[in-house]
């Protein structure tokens, strides 16, 4: 009898993608979830900076939704540090590791890799951020009033995607400039948190501030999502929610397209150029 | 009629730039030139050169990951760079000291994680994980986190990872790297026995370990500084040798001792010393025998007590030898002392 017998049939084609996306997307979506640390550090961490804007809230006397935006901006937060460490800058670490090498070499599109890695991600922070808002919520007694659920649904899977279509862009970018990626993702950290409006309206930012930094899917998104749930949200919010749902269309659109063609051109001038394989070989 | 190739290059070369900081220029670095080589399907094929002789560039453009800079490459009849989607669906790499994988996930996991980029369904994947684990005996650590192997263990699971995928040409680029000699015997037996079950497998080993090239190759190409010096059979190569005579000899000397003096002696083709805990290893190749007693008369000249005298057959180490002017290692140390 073989030892080692042929394989029947190998899938291919959109099987081979969708596999590829499960195949990848596992250890994030099993493997993260197996050091109980994260409690700690992805839940309990992100707390207390959002207990310190409460307090100041709290103690200059703003309305009581401004809570309810600070708990729901920490926990948009944890997307955006999943986008910007372990999006962006991962084709980078894989180098490193000497996976990046095994996944070209096989028939998977890579693709289907990033996006493997942007499920997973997701899957792991949305376990994060219903954490940190359901914690956040009990303790500072926020009350939601959420006028269309399915907008509010809408709005956060567009703002995923966009966002996600972001991370997955700046991943090829990040790989061509390997070391200083990591550099790249220290300075893009604490800006964005504050221009997209994390802890605050980013109406207070002034028209073209806030215009500007729309280009970043989780400042319309965070924008929409608090007219959508908190009751004063519409009179604080930035645009009417129907077109910020439009320009996240667009920002999705735009960057899973652009994700798709920058990758190609950069494994292209990755192998001509002979980036592919860590450092050390 | 003759065999199919599975891997034929034409004229391949490699030119890297390289500048180790922004202000110095760029200057280029020759990793492979003109190499000509056409391994046919069912060939276990070995390159065998020093660290830095270029086997990895070679690797890497035959695996699609580097582009040549001159020449051209097939893979399973696809060219390289013109085709790559068509190369990736029939190959697999594995390379020594490989650290793949995710380490929060077990052995299981990751294997199952890379059978899925290749399309195998999960039931058959995991049936496979399961068969290969037990012949390579690692069966018992499939649910270990690969954080916790050790590093020959990791090496299996490696190993596993690219006999997995039944890949049509396989590429080992030092597969037995940091291993210790139970686990290369182990890695070695299996690459064997799956080679011999199915005449339509090709594997491209790449080795400075010149027993494993010896032991393992149908055919093997010896390469240094990006050419490719011989490439036959391992008796052929060393039958360019018949005519001389290899001796190891083991002595007892007060200090290192002259080289010149024992090359300056007729028929002396290659003198080379190592030294060991106690004593002085040497390796001496001579055009006839009659030459080793004006050896010998030249250790006591130099007060060196002899411990053992052997003779022994041509290796694939005699043949770099003959080839470069040089020993494997020492090649090996002068590439170190230049970076």
């Amino acid at each position: 009898m073989s030892l080692f017998p042929p394989i029947e049939k190998k899938r291919s084609g959109w099987q081979l993608f969708l596999m590829t996306v499960v195949g990848r997307s596992y250890p994030r979506v099993v493997g993260m979830q197996r050091e109980r640390s994260w409690m700690f550090f992805d839940v309990f961490l992100p707390l207390l900076s959002v207990a310190a804007y409460v307090f100041v809230y709290r103690a200059i006397g703003a309305p009581e939704d401004y809570v309810g935006f600070v708990v729901v901006g920490g926990a948009m937060t944890a997307f955006w540090m999943n986008v910007l460490w372990s999006m962006s800058s991962q084709l980078y670490w894989e180098k490193e590791q000497g996976n990046l090498a095994l996944y070209i070499i096989s028939p998977a599109p890579m693709m289907a890799i990033l996006l493997g890695m942007a499920v997973g991600g997701l899957f792991a922070t949305l376990l994060r951020a219903i954490a940190i808002i359901a914690v956040g919520s009990l303790i500072f007694n926020v009350t939601y009033a959420v006028s269309s659920f399915w907008q509010l649904i809408a709005v956060f899977s567009l703002s995923m995607i966009a966002l996600y279509g972001l991370g997955m862009m700046s991943a090829s970018i990040f790989l061509l400039l390997s070391r200083e990626a990591w550099h790249l993702a220290n300075l893009a950290m604490e800006p964005v948190y504050l221009v997209s409006g994390m802890y605050f309206p980013v109406k207070n930012l002034g028209f073209w501030a806030a215009a500007a930094a729309s280009v970043i899917p989780l400042t319309l998104g965070l924008d929409a999502m608090r007219q959508l749930v908190f009751a004063s949200g519409p009179t604080l919010g930035f645009l009417r929610v129907e077109t910020e749902i439009g320009i996240l269309i667009i920002l999705s659109i735009v960057f899973v397209t652009a994700a798709r063609y920058l990758l190609a051109y950069i494994e292209r001038l990755a192998v001509r150029e002979g980036r592919l394989t860590e450092n050390r070989r | 009629m003759s065999q199919p190739l599975a891997v034929k290059t034409e004229n391949l070369g490699r030119i890297y730039k390289i500048r180790n900081n922004r202000k110095e220029k760029q200057r280029e670095l020759l990793a492979l030139e003109n190499v000509n080589l056409e391994i046919r399907e069912g060939e276990l094929f070995g390159l065998l050169g020093p660290n830095g002789a270029g086997k990895t560039t070679l690797i890497k453009i035959l695996t699609t990951l580097l582009s040549p800079t001159s020449g051209q490459a097939w893979v399973a009849g696809f060219d390289v760079t013109k085709q790559p989607a068509e190369v990736r669906k029939r190959i697999n790499m594995v390379s020594g000291g490989e650290t793949s994988g995710y380490g929060l996930l077990t052995v299981r996991e990751n294997l199952w994680m890379f059978a899925q980029f290749y399309g195998i369904p999960s039931p058959e994947a995991n049936r496979r994980i399961q068969k290969l684990a037990e012949i390579v005996g690692i069966a018992d650590r499939l649910n270990t986190k690969s954080s916790d192997l050790s590093t020959g263990l990791r090496q299996k699971m490696n190993i596993i990872r690219g006999f997995l995928t039944d890949p049509e040409v396989l590429f080992l680029d030092e597969p037995t790297l940091g291993l210790d000699v139970g686990a290369s015997r182990d890695v070695r037996s299996f690459i064997r026995r799956w080679m011999d079950e199915n005449p339509h497998r090709t594997l491209l080993l790449t080795t400075h370990y010149m027993v494993e090239a010896e032991e393992l190759c149908d055919r093997v190409a010896i390469i240094n500084q990006g050419r490719v010096l011989a490439c036959d059979t391992p008796a052929r190569l060393k039958q360019n040798l018949r005519h001389e005579i290899f001796f190891q000899v083991w002595v007892i000397a007060p200090r290192l001792l002259d080289d010149y003096s024992f090359l300056q002696i007729p028929g002396v083709k290659h003198f080379h010393q190592f030294p060991e805990e106690d004593s002085l290893r040497l390796e001496i190749t001579l055009e006839e025998e009659a030459v080793l007693s004006e050896v010998i008369n030249e250790f006591a000249a130099q007060s060196a007590r002899i411990l053992r005298l052997e003779k022994r057959e041509p290796t694939l180490e005699d043949v770099f030898v003959q080839l470069v002017g040089q020993r494997m290692e020492e090649v090996e140390n002068v590439t170190v002392s230049a970076n």
